[in-house]
Formats: structure tokens, sequence, C-alpha cells
């Protein structure tokens, strides 16, 4: 090929490459948004248990082991989905699950629990959004990984599925359980 | 038709059901009262560069999604006690991330998104002077002796185009 030849192609090449750079950007999910919390300590909370009110629940809870975090409500479609997963989960791994109820009502959130199952060692009940904020919470489901010294390592928005649980979070789980940080 | 027609008649019920759900949940900025009338549009101002992050092309002024209206309060709060623009802009960013601002932050990772466009129009204006220039500077070469003759020949054989 002459160089004039190749000259022109260049900016096919260029557009081509523009082209593929915004086509990928096509496949990202803008409701995906990155947390800066990620490599941060979980933010302190102070909530009633739902189970019981007289119970108040705090950090102290995730420290000593791995956790996941799991932003639920009654009124969430997606979470009903996901809740499947959440009991195997529970049942079939030693990671300790635990509810972070979220804008709801007391009685729903119960009633959704006894009809389809508690697969949460703990659930804390955060109805007003006071610390959904805190942990940059926007939508549910949400689910964070928490280390044993209680820093978050990972946030996953959006339900979980199978795959999701073997190929996205399980793997960061367990690293953060064999590995004391 | 019979189904359609029954089906037709059931969407005005449902359209007002819709309306007057909405009605009834619609938040309103009443709520959040100031003292000084700078503050207020202070805060005005500031609810308006903030995105909400369920409906992403809305600011937390407009958005009527639950988690805005809880954002509003929470800025109004931290408003409230005399915090600044800044320390509330901090506060957000450090929870949801420069994503909740409409104009993200001058930093390495951003440097593309402000400077690439210039860095395209300058490199087309590059290109386009260069182009133009070279041009200029190289004339047409002259024909060679050969091509010369040819010409000549080829007017020669011409006819007298006169009429």
């Amino acid at each position: 090929m002459t160089q004039s030849a190749s000259r022109a192609l260049i900016p096919l090449g260029l557009f081509l490459a523009l082209a593929a750079l915004l086509f990928y950007g096509l496949q990202l999910d803008p409701r995906k948004v990155p947390s800066p919390l990620v490599g941060k300590p979980a933010p302190d909370f102070a909530l009633q248990s739902l189970k019981d009110p007289n119970q108040t629940l705090t950090k102290d809870i995730l420290i000593g082991q791995v956790s996941l975090v799991n932003v639920w409500a009654s009124w969430c479609p997606s979470c009903r989905q996901e809740h499947g997963e959440l009991m195997r989960i529970a049942r079939q791994s030693d990671v300790q699950v635990i509810g972070f109820n979220w804008k709801d009502t007391r009685a729903e959130a119960l009633q959704m629990l006894q009809q389809f199952g508690d697969p949460y060692a703990m659930t804390f009940f955060d109805p007003d959004n006071r610390s959904g904020i805190d942990w940059g919470v926007y939508g549910a489901p949400e689910t964070f990984v928490v280390d044993r010294e209680g820093i978050i390592r990972h946030k996953r928005i959006g339900p979980i599925d199978a795959k999701v649980w073997e190929e996205e979070i399980r793997p960061i789980v367990e690293r953060y359980q064999t590995n004391p940080s | 038709m019979i189904q359609m027609k029954s089906k037709s008649l059931l969407i005005g019920p449902m359209l007002a059901g819709v309306l007057l759900a909405g009605a009834a949940q619609a938040f309103t900025l009443e709520e959040f009262t100031f003292e000084d009338p700078a503050r207020a549009e202070e805060f005005r101002d500031l609810i308006g560069e903030l995105r909400c992050l369920v409906c992403q092309n809305e600011s937390l002024a407009g958005s009527q999604a639950g988690v805005a209206q809880d954002l509003r309060k929470e800025v109004y709060r931290m408003m409230q006690e005399g915090q600044s623009r800044q320390d509330v802009v901090d506060f957000l960013v450090s929870r949801y991330g420069d994503f909740v601002l409409y104009e993200p932050p001058i930093r390495p990772s951003t440097y593309i998104l402000w400077f690439g466009p210039f860095l395209f129009v300058g490199f087309g204006g590059f290109m386009l002077l260069r182009t133009l220039r070279r041009k200029r500077a190289e004339p047409e070469p002259d024909i060679s002796e050969s091509e010369r003759a040819r010409l000549r020949q080829l007017l020669a054989q011409t006819p007298d185009q006169k009429e």
C-alpha cells in the first residue's frame, strides 16, 4: 500500500476508535454510581432493631466478622426478587447477613419476613432515612460488603442473584474472610 | 371491539388514580423557610445544583422522589445549623460521590472531560492549518517536457472551433 493510501485510513481509524469508545459507554448503566465509601469505615449508626424496638443496634454488630449489609424494604419489588438468594446465602455461607430496613414501616417489613423467611442475623430499622444518607443509599436493594474491621469493601447496587453472588460478591467476602485485612 | 371498549373505559379512572396518588405524595419546597432571605436564596440555588440520584435528570430541587425529599431536609437542617454551602456539598459528595454535582470538579480523573473538547478543537485546527499551509507552499508542479509535446500534438489535432 502506498503511503498516501495508508494515511487516508487514519481518519477512518480515529472514527472507529471513537465509535468503539462511545459504544462501550452505551453499555454502562448510569444508575450504578460508584460509592465513595468503598475503602472507608462504615458510618456509625444507632438504630432500633426491626424485631425489638427496645434493642439498639450499632456499628459494633459489624466488627469481628465479614458481613453483608443488605438495604431492603417491603415496598421494593427487586428486594423480593433477591430475597430467595439471600436466604440461600444465609443458609450456605458463613458470612453474616445484616438487614438494613430502609424507609419502610415496621409492620410491613415484619410481615414480609414472616411471609418469605428471614435471612438476616439482625436487622436495623431506618424508617426516616437517617442512616441511609450516611451510607449513601439512594435506592433499594443495595448491598455492602463490610470486613471484620468494619471497613466497607464493596457496594452492589441492584438485586443479588446466584451469578452476582458467585462472581462478584463471594470472591470479595472470601478474600476478607481469609486475610485478616 | 367490546373488549377494547372496556379497556379504554378503564383508562380514565386509572389515569385519575395515578394523578391523584401523585398529587397526594407531592412534596413542595414551602416547608423550608428561612428568616434570612439571602439564606433562602442560597438554599434554592444549592438544591438546584445538586443532582437527584434516583431521577438522574432532575435536580434535588425538582425531584419528587422520596430520597430527594430526605436530602432536601438534610440540606435544610445543615443550613439551619449555620453550615456553609461548601460544608453541605462536601457532606453529600463524601456519601454519594461527585455524581451528586452537576458540575464535576476538576481533578486528574476528569481532565479529559474538561479539557478533551479543547484538545479536539486544537488538533482539528492544527491539521487544518497544516493542510492549508502545505497546499500554499507546494505550487502545482510544472508539466514535463514529454507532456508538453503531447499537449501540442493534441492542440494541433483539435479542429478549429469557429463556426
